[in-house]
C-alpha cells in the first residue's frame, strides 16, 4: 500500500496540512507538494527547471518554517510553480533541496490561492517510525 | 469553567476580563462586541487577549474590537499599546500583511454618468491593475529603486508620476513613515517586493466601483466631500510579498530575542523584544518600510484607476474630481501620544486588524477634516456594503484612538468552497446589480459573502459604543478580485 503523502485540515481563515514520510526528508518533500497544491495543481506542473538551495536552522520546527518560506520565496521571485521536491537533511538542522517546476503560465496552470506566509501556529514535526509534519499557512 | 464566565459587562456592548483572571496579566482585557453576539465570541480569541495583557509594559487594556477573531499570537481586530520605557514590540501584533489598508477615491460622477459603461470600466480596471496569485506588477523596478519605495512610500509614487501631489495630504502618515530604513530590510524582502509592486494580490483584497447609498451624518459627509448617489472607488490591498517577508524575517529574529531578554510569552507568535533593544528598533524601521511600500502600491493603483476612468469616460480625472477621501492602515504599529491614567504618555500602539479612529482636533488628521475627526474606512466583503465612519473622542479615551476594520471570517475557506458555487454567487451578485471579475472561481467561492461575519453589525457596535460614528454607507457596483 502506498502511504498517503499529505492531507489538509480546516483552520478558520486559513488552511493547515499534515505531510507524511518514512523519514524527515520525505515528509518535507510531501510538505512541498501540499503547499503547491494550495497555490495550483501540481499534476499540471512539469519539472523542467530546477532550483537548488541550502538552509541552516536551529531546530526541526524552525527548519520546517524556513524551508516552507524558502519555497514561497522562489515561487514569487522566480515566478515559478514547483511539483518535485528532493530534500536532504543532515546533522545540525542543515537542509539541501533541489526543487523542480516551471515558470507560471496561468493559461496552462490551475490558479488557486495565494499563500501570504507560513505561520508557527500549531507547527509540528513528529518523529517516530515514520515522520509527520504539520503547518498552517496564512492566506 | 469557560474563560468567558470570567468576563464582566461594563456597559452595553462593552465587556472586560479583569487583570485578576491570571496572575501574569499586567492589564485587563476589554471587548467591544455586540451583546447579542457575545455567545459567538471565540474562547481562543479571549485567551489571546489575556496573553497580550501579560506582555511587558502593556498599558490600560488589551483591546478586542467588534470584529475580533482568532489570529496568530495576537487576535485579529485587536489593539494593544506598550510603554516606551518598559514595553515591547511584536511583529505578531501587526501581522503578515503590514499596512494592509483601504483607500477611498471620490468623484463627481453619478449613476447616469457610468450607466452603460460599468462592464467596460470593470474589464479595464481588471486588466490595468494586476491581481491574483502569481501576478506581477506592470513596472519593473531596479534593486536600488525599491529602496526609494521603502524609504519614501507614496511620495516616491507621486514623484514618479503616479497621482497628484495633493493626494499625499489625504493619506494616513501622508503615505510615508519617516522611521523607515530600507538599509535594514533583507534582500529577500526586496526581491519579493520588486516584481509585485503595483499589484492587488489575492484573498480578501479587492478593488470596487461603489455608489454612496446612505448618509448617516450630513455634516461630516459634507466635510469628507461625500453625498448620496456619488460614484466612489475603494482599493483594499497591502504590502504584498515584501511585507510578508519582513514580518517573517522578524518573527525569526524575535524568536531568538525574547529568549535572550527572558520575556515570558504564552505562544511563539507573540515573540517580541524590549522597545529599547536593537531588534525592536530594527523591526520598527523595517515595518515602516513595508508600510511605505503599501502606500506606494495603493498610490500607483489610484493612478491606474484614474487613467481607466479617463479612458472609458473620455474626461480628465481632474474634471471628474477623482480626489482621495482618505487612506487608512489596518495592520501597523505606531508611536503615538495617548492619555494613560490622566497623563499624556508616548506609547507604541499595535493595531492588527484595526483602524485608527482619531477624534476631532488631533493634529495627525488633515486640516480639512480636523474639526470632525478622521475618516475611518471599513470594507465589507465581496458584494456587501462598506462603510465610512469618523473618529471620536471616545476612541481617544478608551481604545487608543482605534476601531474595527471589517468583517471577520466565520467559515473556513475549504468549507466555503464546499458550500458555495462560483457561478451561483456571480449570478446572485448580478441579480443585485453587482458585476464581479476574478482571476479564478476558487477565489469567488472562498470569499463568498456568507463566509464572513456581518459587517453591518461590526459598524453598528463601533457606532453604538462610540469608538467611531457612522457617516456613510457605500454599495458595490462592480468588484475586481485577485
Amino acid at each position: 500500500m502506498t502511504m498517503k503523502r499529505y492531507d489538509y485540515f480546516e483552520a478558520t481563515a486559513d488552511i493547515g496540512f499534515k505531510a507524511y514520510g518514512e523519514d524527515i526528508n520525505e515528509a518535507f518533500e510531501n510538505a512541498g507538494l501540499a503547499i503547491f497544491n494550495i497555490i495550483s495543481d501540481t499534476s499540471g506542473i512539469s519539472p523542467v527547471k530546477e532550483i537548488e538551495f541550502e538552509i541552516v536552522s536551529e531546530d526541526d520546527v524552525s527548519l520546517l518554517y524556513d524551508y516552507l518560506e524558502e519555497l514561497l520565496f522562489y515561487h514569487e521571485t522566480e515566478f515559478m510553480l514547483f511539483s518535485e521536491f528532493h530534500v536532504q537533511i543532515a546533522e545540525g538542522f542543515r537542509l539541501k533541496a533541489i526543487i523542480k517546476g516551471e515558470e507560471i503560465n496561468w493559461d496552462k496552470h490551475v490558479r488557486k490561492t495565494e499563500i501570504k506566509a507560513i505561520t508557527f501556529h500549531e507547527m509540528d514535526v513528529k518523529k517516530s517510525d515514520a515522520v509527520e509534519v504539520q503547518a498552517i499557512v496564512d492566506l | 469553567m469557560s474563560i468567558k464566565d470570567e468576563i464582566k459587562k461594563v456597559r452595553d456592548n462593552v465587556y472586560e476580563i479583569p487583570g485578576s483572571y491570571d496572575k501574569s496579566m499586567r492589564a485587563s482585557g476589554r471587548f467591544y462586541i455586540a451583546d447579542e453576539f457575545f455567545d459567538d465570541l471565540e474562547e481562543g480569541a479571549v485567551k489571546q487577549i489575556v496573553n497580550v495583557a501579560c506582555l511587558p509594559g502593556v498599558q490600560r487594556y488589551a483591546i478586542g474590537l467588534p470584529d475580533i477573531h482568532f489570529g496568530y499570537g495576537f487576535p485579529i481586530g485587536g489593539v494593544a499599546a506598550f510603554s516606551l520605557r518598559n514595553g515591547i514590540v511584536s511583529p505578531g501584533g501587526v501581522g503578515f500583511d503590514i499596512n494592509c489598508g483601504v483607500r477611498l477615491i471620490k468623484s463627481n460622477l453619478t449613476m447616469d454618468d457610468i450607466d452603460g459603461h460599468i462592464d467596460e470600466l470593470t474589464e479595464k480596471l481588471f486588466k490595468n491593475i494586476p491581481s491574483g496569485v502569481g501576478s506581477k506588477g506592470k513596472i519593473r523596478l531596479e534593486k536600488d529603486e525599491i529602496n526609494d519605495v521603502l524609504d519614501y512610500g507614496a511620495e516616491w509614487a507621486v514623484n514618479n508620476g503616479y497621482g497628484w501631489p495633493e493626494d499625499l495630504e489625504f493619506l494616513e502618515e501622508n503615505g510615508r513613515m519617516a522611521d523607515a530604513d530600507s538599509s535594514i530590510v533583507s534582500d529577500k524582502a526586496k526581491k519579493r517586493g520588486i516584481p509585485q509592486l503595483g499589484s492587488l494580490g489575492s484573498g480578501n483584497h479587492f478593488l470596487e466601483i461603489q455608489i454612496v447609498d446612505e448618509i448617516y451624518n450630513e455634516n461630516v459627509a459634507q466635510v469628507y466631500g461625500l453625498e448620496k448617489g456619488m460614484i466612489v472607488i475603494m482599493i483594499h490591498t497591502g504590502s504584498r510579498g515584501c511585507g510578508h517577508q519582513i514580518c517573517s524575517d522578524y518573527l525569526r529574529i524575535m524568536d531568538k530575542a525574547y529568549k535572550n531578554y527572558k520575556i515570558k510569552i504564552a505562544d511563539r507568535q507573540l515573540a517580541c523584544a524590549p522597545l529599547n533593544s536593537k531588534e525592536a528598533q530594527n523591526y520598527i524601521q523595517a515595518m515602516a518600510a513595508a508600510a511605505n511600500y503599501a502606500w506606494a502600491n495603493r498610490q500607483m493603483m489610484t493612478h491606474w484607476v484614474r487613467e481607466t476612468f479617463e479612458d472609458v469616460l473620455g474626461r480628465s480625472a481632474e474634471d471628474m474630481e477623482m480626489n482621495i477621501v482618505y487612506d487608512v492602515a489596518h495592520n501597523i504599529a505606531k508611536m503615538e501620544t495617548h492619555k494613560v491614567y490622566n497623563r499624556e504618555e508616548e506609547v507604541l500602539v499595535h493595531r492588527k486588524g484595526a483602524t485608527r479612529a482619531f477624534g476631532p482636533g488631533c493634529e495627525e488628521i488633515p486640516e480639512k477634516y480636523r474639526e470632525v475627526g478622521q475618516p475611518v474606512l471599513i470594507p465589507g466583503t465581496m458584494g456587501t456594503a462598506s462603510y465610512v465612519l469618523c473618529g471620536t473622542e471616545t476612541a481617544m479615551q478608551e481604545t487608543f484612538g482605534s476601531t474595527a476594520h471589517g468583517a471577520g471570517r466565520v467559515l473556513s475557506r475549504s468549507k466555503a468552497k464546499k458550500d458555495f458555487d462560483a457561478d451561483e454567487i456571480t449570478k446572485d451578485l448580478a441579480a443585485n446589480g453587482i458585476k464581479i471579475r476574478a482571476t479564478s472561481k476558487h477565489v469567488i467561492e472562498e470569499e463568498a459573502p456568507a463566509a464572513y461575519k456581518d459587517v453591518d453589525s461590526v459598524v453598528r457596535v463601533s457606532d453604538s459604543t462610540g469608538i467611531a460614528k457612522l457617516v456613510a454607507k457605500v454599495k458595490p457596483l462592480s468588484v475586481c478580485k485577485g
